[in-house]
């Protein structure tokens, strides 16, 4: 869809708390574009939690519930239940949590909200941190990037949650990222007209977390899948479909980007090049990632 | 606006509820009509939304509210956004 064919209506208010170049509130914009003002939303402890402002009053004009770091989707199978009771049949119900509350501490009440078919959206924005408590590692941070608890990087490799998703067999799930409206708003269309549950998850790149400059939040999130660090995927009823440049790449009609196009913007990766490069752990990165790519070209093409 | 009366503490939405962010700014954005070609990129990527849509398909920027991230200047494809450091160029 054309940029101009948009939505102009914005569901997140100016003036918040988001830092410059957030890739939160810039994620939120569109997607409420897509979901319309018809929409509550259950947000548990992250940066959106704070980019909502001080009591009493928010930035977010549209219903918003508040809930524990671990209970974004039980929240939101509570407000579901809730306006089914009131025979509210037209209103989404969307979780919108980070990669902490998701892959880590929010995974078994997602788990279960999507194991009981519960009727809403579920979106995890993924900066790859725990940014709102000061950039802590989480499931879904890259192998050998600092964070402020992997001082020299961390070890392990970040974790495949896309697959977990679909081991649930739920209608849809799908990967997105922020440089990508079109993609992104499409998805989020898609997911609106599914009855059931819904995933997808937004890279998110977030400059004072990955230490870069921050009118770059939207070049890193292309380079994150011009490099195959991140797919564009989506899951309808079983069937994997790759989309835009991440179809090319699966195709091999077009070759991946070396990793350190992405990394090297990066401060969080910083330490990989000076005071000397470590061509070791750039290594295992990339090979990381073709492997990574192997498998899909396996499962999916 | 609708107010609820519920035994649970409620915020109510306003703009501006951290104050005039513009006041953050280091940089400035600062656009150039003649250049633009109108695809709004920097209106969808603005992370503040902070890019007005304008009659004639072009943009303006609202200065009140923009945090001078310079996503916009970085994405337009054409140079008609430029930084700036504010209080004029040292
Ligand atoms: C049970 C519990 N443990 C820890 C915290 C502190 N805490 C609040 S937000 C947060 C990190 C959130 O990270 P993520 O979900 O990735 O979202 P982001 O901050 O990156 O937006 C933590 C650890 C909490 N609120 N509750
Ligand atoms: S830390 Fe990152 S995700 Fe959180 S508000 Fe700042 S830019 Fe946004
Ligand atoms: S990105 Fe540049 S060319 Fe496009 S609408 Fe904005 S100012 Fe105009
Ligand atoms: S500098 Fe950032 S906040 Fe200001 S108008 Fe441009 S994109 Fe929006």
């Amino acid at each position: 869809m054309a940029i101009k064919d948009f939505p102009v209506e914005e569901c997140i208010l100016q003036g918040n708390a988001a830092c410059p170049g957030c890739p939160a509130t810039m994620a939120l914009r569109m997607v409420f574009k897509a979901l319309g003002k018809n929409t509550v939303m259950v947000v548990p402890a992250c940066c959106t939690a704070v980019i909502e402002s001080l009591y009493p009053h928010t930035s977010f004009d549209i219903p918003v519930m508040n809930i524990a770091f671990e209970a974004a989707a039980a929240g939101a199978s509570g407000v579901e239940a809730a306006l089914r009771m009131q025979g509210k049949k037209d209103t989404t119900v969307l979780a919108w949590a980070g990669d902490g509350g998701t892959y880590d501490i929010g995974i078994q009440a997602l788990s279960g909200a999507l194991e009981r078919g519960t009727n809403f959206i579920y979106i995890c924005y993924n900066n790859q941190i725990y940014s709102n408590t000061g950039i802590q590692r989480s499931g879904a941070t890259p192998y050998a990037a600092w964070t402020t608890t992997t001082v020299s990087g961390k070890t392990e490799f970040r974790k495949e949650m896309g697959d977990i998703i679909q081991a649930h067999h739920i209608p849809y799930s799908a990967q997105t990222c922020v440089s990508y409206p079109d993609d992104l708003y499409r998805k989020l269309k898609k997911a609106k007209s599914i009855k059931g549950p819904k995933y997808l998850e937004i890279m998110a790149p977030c400059p004072p977390g990955w230490r870069f400059s921050m009118e770059k939040t939207v070049e890193m999130g292309r380079m994150a899948v011009e490099t195959g660090a991140w797919a564009l995927y989506e899951c309808e009823n079983d069937v994997v479909t790759f989309n835009g440049k991440s179809k090319l790449i699966l195709e091999k009609k077009i070759e991946r980007k070396s990793i350190e196009e992405w990394i090297k913007y990066q401060g969080r990766f910083s330490h990989l090049f000076k005071p000397k490069k470590d061509t070791k752990r750039i290594q295992t990165l990339e090979d990381h990632i073709d492997q990574l790519w192997e498998r899909y070209r396996k499962c999916y093409l | 606006m609708k107010r609820y009366d519920v035994v649970t503490t409620i915020s109510y939405p306003k703009t501006g509820a951290m104050g005039k962010t513009g006041s953050w700014r280091v940089f400035k954005p600062i656009f150039d009509k003649a250049k633009c070609v109108k695809c709004l990129r920097c209106w969808i990527f603005c992370p503040e939304a902070s890019i007005r849509r304008e009659k004639d398909g072009t943009i303006s920027i609202d200065y009140e509210y923009c945090k001078g991230c310079g996503i916009c200047a970085n994405e337009c494809k054409v140079e008609a956004i430029t930084m700036e450091r504010e209080g004029g160029k040292k």
